[in-house]
């Protein structure tokens, strides 16, 4: 086994002895449980009040917008099980006295950052792709709509959590625990933030606001990835229920240009060289 | 053969603090060097140093010829930090099985028995460490260190959770070590511990290397006492080249002796002498 693979195995080792996966398999459950049960509820009540002719349009209208909801969930749960699982692997650890033995080792430090990271991201993307195919079966059970596209939306969600575990580990370098925990997850408020502004400042033709969203997908792709699978759910959709879904929250993204989704592999590249860098120059 | 450890002119600044200032030393294969200084002399960092965890600022510092902190460097030692933790819900077996896999030898199981055995943990290896005491924790962490073939031990504090059995277990093991060849640096408090196992040792203070030397060649004389007809005459200004004289001349005047002994200064007083002396 080499020393990546040992580091990872280490850290998903340490993530299922701790429960953490446990802890995570019955919360998600219990989401779905509540998710399923709001799916059934919305449905019912949106096909009584819409006249027959109009239930199809209602299905993708109230569909959409629930597996927009969902995948908002499902970014947020991913993103907080792939920071926890990183945002101490160095500084954190290092306070603790766990670091020092194992980079001492001849495995050497950008293959222990390596390694974490992989651990990481292998757990987030199972996650994050278990869950989208569980709400979208839901969905598909409980009332009857697929999503226009299924895989690129699940796997976008999981690379934007995926970034976040990036970003994290690139934090863990600088920052305690606790200190990065707090950045990250305020990273990850403003990009959602940024996002909604740039969506707000479409729908009332605002540059400034649409500017603020393109500038914010490229500083923080994980975001523009996000809505890139949003947008992906009613790709196919057009008409009045297109754009009913548009106007709300959870299904008024646009499609990210190609330049972002590469720029996306590029940045993650980018995080992974700054933060072996840094750790290689960091005394420990 | 070439130093198992070999430190030149090392400094180390963080900010406007001088950690190290110019130390160098060496330890030779199969040689147990110790390394002894007040809190803030620099000991840990020029063992961090050694083993690639922090950076020199100027100068250098070689394992088995190689740098520090390089591949070939770190498959060459084994260490033991001052404030060390394993996972708490790692066994003593699954802690040395993760170290093996890292060094790259496999995962022997008869090696990881034989480890356990040899730090008195043969009882404790399906034992987690959030099981075990403190000193069973350092017993592990010596365990850990020798995992893989190391042919230099940078052991910090090894013993400072350990009670006077373990403390001479390590002692033990340390003599074991040697005689496998192995060059070892040893950071302690424990002086008398230093004075028992280690060939050298090297005193720091603020930084700078101000003794080194074997623990006799260290300690100064301070007189001859001899017990004569029931009372210890002490001669203040003697030393033991002086003891078959003054031997012969109580004799002559027909006191019988009953004991000698040529007094030095202890490893502490010189360490007390040299480190006080630096902070002055």
């Amino acid at each position: 086994m080499s020393g990546v693979a040992t580091i990872s195995a280490h850290a998903l080792q340490e993530a299922l002895r701790r429960r953490v996966f446990t802890v995570v398999a019955v919360l998600t459950l219990a989401f779905l449980g509540l998710f399923w049960l709001g799916v059934a509820k919305a449905f019912e009540e949106a096909r009584r009040v819409q006249p027959a002719s109009e239930l199809l349009e209602v299905d993708v209208a109230v569909g959409a917008t629930l597996l927009g909801l969902a995948m908002f969930a499902i970014l947020f749960l991913g993103a907080v099980l792939g920071v926890f699982l990183t945002l101490g692997a160095v500084r954190g650890e290092a306070e603790g006295g766990l670091l020092q033995p194992l980079v001492v080792r001849p495995v050497g430090r950008s293959a222990f950052l390596l390694g974490r990271f992989l651990g990481a991201a292998a757990v987030c993307t199972v996650y994050v792709v278990v869950v989208f195919a569980s709400a979208a079966a839901i969905l598909r059970v409980a009332g009857g709509w697929w999503p226009d596209e299924f895989a690129a939306p699940a796997l976008e969600l999981a690379a934007a959590v995926v970034l976040l575990c990036a970003l994290s580990l690139l934090g863990s370098v600088f920052l305690s625990t606790i200190a990065n925990g707090i950045a990250i997850f305020m990273l990850f408020g403003a990009g959602l933030t940024a996002g909604l502004l740039g969506q707000i400042g479409e729908a009332l033709s605002s540059q400034t606001l649409e500017d603020v969203g393109r500038r914010t997908s490229y500083a923080l792709p994980f975001e523009a990835l996000y809505q890139d699978g949003l947008h992906r759910l009613t790709s196919d959709t057009f008409g009045a229920a297109a754009f009913v879904v548009r106007l709300g929250p959870f299904g008024g993204a646009d499609a990210a240009d190609t330049g972002v989704l590469l720029w996306a592999v590029v940045y993650l590249g980018l995080v992974a060289v700054a933060a072996s860098a840094a750790f290689a120059r960091r005394d420990l | 053969m070439g130093p198992a450890l070999a430190a030149y002119d090392v400094e180390k600044r963080y900010g406007e603090t001088n950690a190290l200032r110019g130390v160098s030393l060496e330890v030779a294969p199969g040689e147990l060097v110790g390394l002894l200084g007040p809190n803030g002399a620099g000991k840990s960092t020029l063992v961090k140093i050694a083993c690639g965890l922090v950076r020199a600022s100027v100068g250098r510092v070689e394992i088995c010829g190689r740098p520090a902190g390089s591949p070939e460097a770190r498959e060459a030692l084994g260490y033991l930090a001052e404030l060390f933790r394993f996972p708490g819900w790692q066994t003593a077996d699954e802690v040395l099985t993760l170290h093996q896999r890292l060094v790259g030898h496999g995962t022997d199981a008869a090696r990881r028995h034989e480890l356990l055995d040899l730090v008195g943990l043969a009882d404790a290896r399906g034992r987690r460490v959030e099981e075990m005491s403190k000193g069973m924790q350092q017993r592990l962490g010596i365990a850990q260190a020798l995992v893989g073939t190391p042919r230099v031990l940078l052991l910090d504090e090894p013993t400072s959770a350990l009670d006077p059995a373990g403390r001479r277990d390590v002692r033990i093991l340390l003599d074991d070590v040697r005689e496998r060849g192995i060059g070892v640096l040893l950071n302690s408090h424990l002086l008398t511990e230093v004075e028992l196992v280690c060939d050298r040792v090297v005193i720091l203070s603020r930084g700078a290397v101000v003794a080194a030397g074997r623990p006799a060649e260290l300690a100064r004389p301070r007189g001859v006492e001899i017990e004569v007809d029931g009372t210890t005459r002490t001669f203040p200004d003697a030393t033991r080249a002086d003891v078959p004289r003054i031997v012969r001349e109580l004799v002559a005047t027909g006191q019988d002796v009953f004991g000698v002994r040529v007094r030095t200064t202890t490893l502490e007083e010189v360490y007390l002498e040299r480190a006080e002396a630096t902070a002055e």
